[in-house]
C-alpha cells in the first residue's frame, strides 16, 4: 500500500517537501489556512542576495508540484490524534485526513510592529515595515517615478521585535540585516537622490555573498550605517520623523529627521504553531519555535515517531535554506517509511 | 643634559593588565546584569541627564568594566536616577541598580 504524509503549512517549505515526497511515490496532502499556497513569498518582491524575483521561486515550486498532491486550502486543523503510529487529523470543515506521517511546516509570522510603540508604527503616517516596502516594490515602481515626491532621507531600523527582552524575543531573526541592505539598495535605485541610513546594533551578514552585498551598498549605492539602537521616534507636524539614537561610535547622542522610517520586523513563531505542537506532541524551545530531536544530527525528526518538522517553524531561515531543509525532511520521511516496511 | 624641548605625553591607552579588577568584581557581584549589555546606546539616547550634560551612561559602564575608574566619580553624579534608560534597554540591564552600585564602589574604594 502507498504510504501517505500530511503536511500542515503550504508555504515554500510545505510545497518543496510535497514535491520531493511525491517524486518518491508517496501520497501527499497539504493543509493550508490561506486560500493559496506560497505563504509569505506571495507578498515579497525580491530575494537577497541575488535579487531573484519571489514569483520566480513560486512559479518553480508550483510547476514541481505534481497533480497527485492533494491540497486543502482555506482550512485549519482542529484536532490531531495518533493511533497505531498513524496520524488522524480533523479539519475545521469536519473533513478527516489520515496519514502515516505528519510534517509540520507552519512557518513564521512577522513581528507585530505595533508592540514597539515608541517607534510609532500604526500611529505615525510615515512609519512602515519591511514587508510593506516589499509590497510597494512588487508594484514595480520605475526610477524617476517619484519625481516631485518630497523625500530626502529614509531611515531603516534594524532589530525591530528581535534581540529585545522588552518584547520577549531575545533571539536574532537572522535575515533582517541582509533584508535592510537589499532594501536600502532598492530605495537608492528608485530614488537616487534620497539618503538612506541604516541604524543597527550589529550587522549579521552570515551567508555567502551577504558581506559583498553590504560592501556594494556602501561602495556603489552610498548607503550609510550608524551603530545605535533607536530609542524613540517622534512625529513632526509635517509628518516627518525625528529619530533619537546614540551614535555609539562617536559616543554622542544623535538627532536626525527622516521623511520615512522602515522597520525591519523580525520573525516570530506563527500563531497556530503552539497549539498544533501541543496536539501533535512536538516540543517548543524557549523562543517558541519548535525543537527537532537534535539540532545537528536530526534536524527534521522529533521525539514522536512519524512526526517531522521543516522550515521556519524551527526558527528564522532563508528561502534557499528552507528549500534545502524541506528536501532533507522528505528524505527523512522516506527513510522512516523504509524502516517501517523493512 | 641638553633640553630638546620634548615632553612625555601621558599614556592614553587602557592598561588592562595594570587596572584593578576589584571594581569589576564588586560590580558583577552587586549587579550581575552588567555583563549582558550589548553597547547599543539605547540608554544614552534616551537619558535625561544626557540632554543637558555630556554624561554618557553606556560609556561610564564600559569604562568601569575595563577598570578605568578615574574620572567616573564626577561623571556618575550627573545621573538623576530617573530610570528612563532602563525602560528602553533591549537586554534588560538593571541600570538603576548598576548606577547605584558603581556609585557605592567608587565611594567605598575612594576611587
Ligand atoms: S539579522 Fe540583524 S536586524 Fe535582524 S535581528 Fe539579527 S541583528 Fe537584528
Ligand atoms: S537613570 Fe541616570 S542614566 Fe538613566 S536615564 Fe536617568 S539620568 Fe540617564
Ligand atoms: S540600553 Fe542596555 S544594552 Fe544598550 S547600551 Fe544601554 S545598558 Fe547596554
Amino acid at each position: 500500500m502507498k504510504q501517505s504524509v500530511i503536511i500542515i503549512g503550504g508555504g515554500i517549505a510545505g510545497m518543496e517537501a510535497a514535491a520531493s515526497l511525491a517524486r518518491m511515490g508517496i501520497e501527499v496532502t497539504i493543509v493550508e489556512k490561506e486560500n493559496a499556497l506560497g505563504g509569505h513569498l506571495l507578498q515579497w518582491d525580491r530575494l537577497f542576495p541575488d535579487r531573484k524575483r519571489s514569483d520566480e521561486v513560486l512559479e518553480y515550486l508550483k510547476k514541481e508540484m505534481d497533480s497527485s498532491i492533494s491540497v486543502e486550502t482555506g482550512c485549519s486543523v482542529k484536532e490531531i490524534s495518533r493511533e497505531n503510529g498513524n496520524f488522524r487529523i480533523i479539519l475545521d470543515n469536519e473533513k478527516i485526513l489520515n496519514g502515516n506521517a505528519l510534517l509540520l511546516a507552519t512557518g513564521y509570522d512577522l513581528f507585530n510592529a505595533r508592540k514597539k510603540e515608541e517607534y510609532g508604527y500604526g500611529i505615525y503616517e510615515n512609519v512602515i515595515t519591511s514587508a510593506e516596502l516589499e509590497g510597494f516594490l512588487r508594484k514595480n515602481p520605475q526610477p524617476g517615478l517619484m519625481k516631485g515626491f518630497q523625500v530626502k532621507r529614509i531611515g531603516i531600523i534594524h532589530c525591530v521585535g528581535s534581540r529585545d527582552e522588552k518584547v520577549g524575543n531575545l533571539y536574532c531573526s537572522k535575515l533582517c540585516c541582509i533584508t535592510a541592505v537589499k532594501q536600502a539598495i532598492e530605495i537608492r535605485e528608485i530614488l537616487p537622490d534620497v539618503e538612506v541610513f541604516c541604524f543597527y546594533m550589529d550587522l549579521r551578514m552570515f551567508d555567502r555573498h551577504f558581506e559583498e552585498m553590504y560592501y556594494e551598498a556602501q561602495k556603489k549605492w552610498g548607503v550609510h550605517f550608524i551603530r545605535g539602537r533607536l530609542s524613540e521616534a517622534d512625529e513632526n507636524p509635517d509628518h516627518t520623523l525625528i529619530l533619537k539614537v546614540e551614535d555609539t561610535l562617536t559616543g554622542l547622542p544623535l538627532k536626525m529627521t527622516v521623511d520615512a522610517l522602515i522597520l525591519m520586523v523580525g520573525m516570530t513563531p506563527s500563531a497556530g504553531t503552539k497549539k498544533l505542537a501541543d496536539m501533535a506532541g512536538a516540543l517548543s524551545g524557549e523562543d517558541g519555535f519548535l525543537m527537532p530531536s537534535d539540532e545537528h544530527l536530526q534536524p527534521n525528526e522529533t521525539t514522536v515517531p512519524g512526526l517531522f518538522l521543516t522550515g521556519a517553524v524551527k526558527g528564522p531561515v532563508s528561502v534557499g535554506n528552507t528549500l534545502a531543509d524541506a528536501r532533507a525532511a522528505a528524505l527523512k520521511i522516506y527513510e522512516y517509511f523504509s524502516r517501517m516496511a523493512g | 643634559m641638553k633640553d630638546f624641548g620634548y615632553t612625555i605625553n601621558p599614556d592614553r591607552q587602557i592598561n588592562y593588565d595594570q587596572n584593578s579588577k576589584e571594581p569589576v568584581y564588586w560590580l558583577e557581584t552587586m549587579e550581575p546584569s552588567v555583563n549582558i549589555c550589548i553597547s547599543c546606546g539605547g540608554c544614552t539616547a534616551t537619558c535625561s541627564a544626557r540632554q543637558f550634560t555630556d554624561f554618557n551612561i553606556r560609556k561610564v559602564h564600559t569604562l568601569m568594566m575595563r577598570g578605568e575608574t578615574h574620572s567616573l566619580k564626577k561623571e556618575i553624579k550627573k545621573c538623576m536616577l530617573c530610570g528612563k534608560c532602563q525602560t528602553v534597554c533591549p537586554r534588560g540591564v538593571n541600570l538603576r541598580n548598576l548606577i547605584l552600585s558603581i556609585h557605592k564602589i567608587l565611594e567605598f574604594n575612594n576611587l
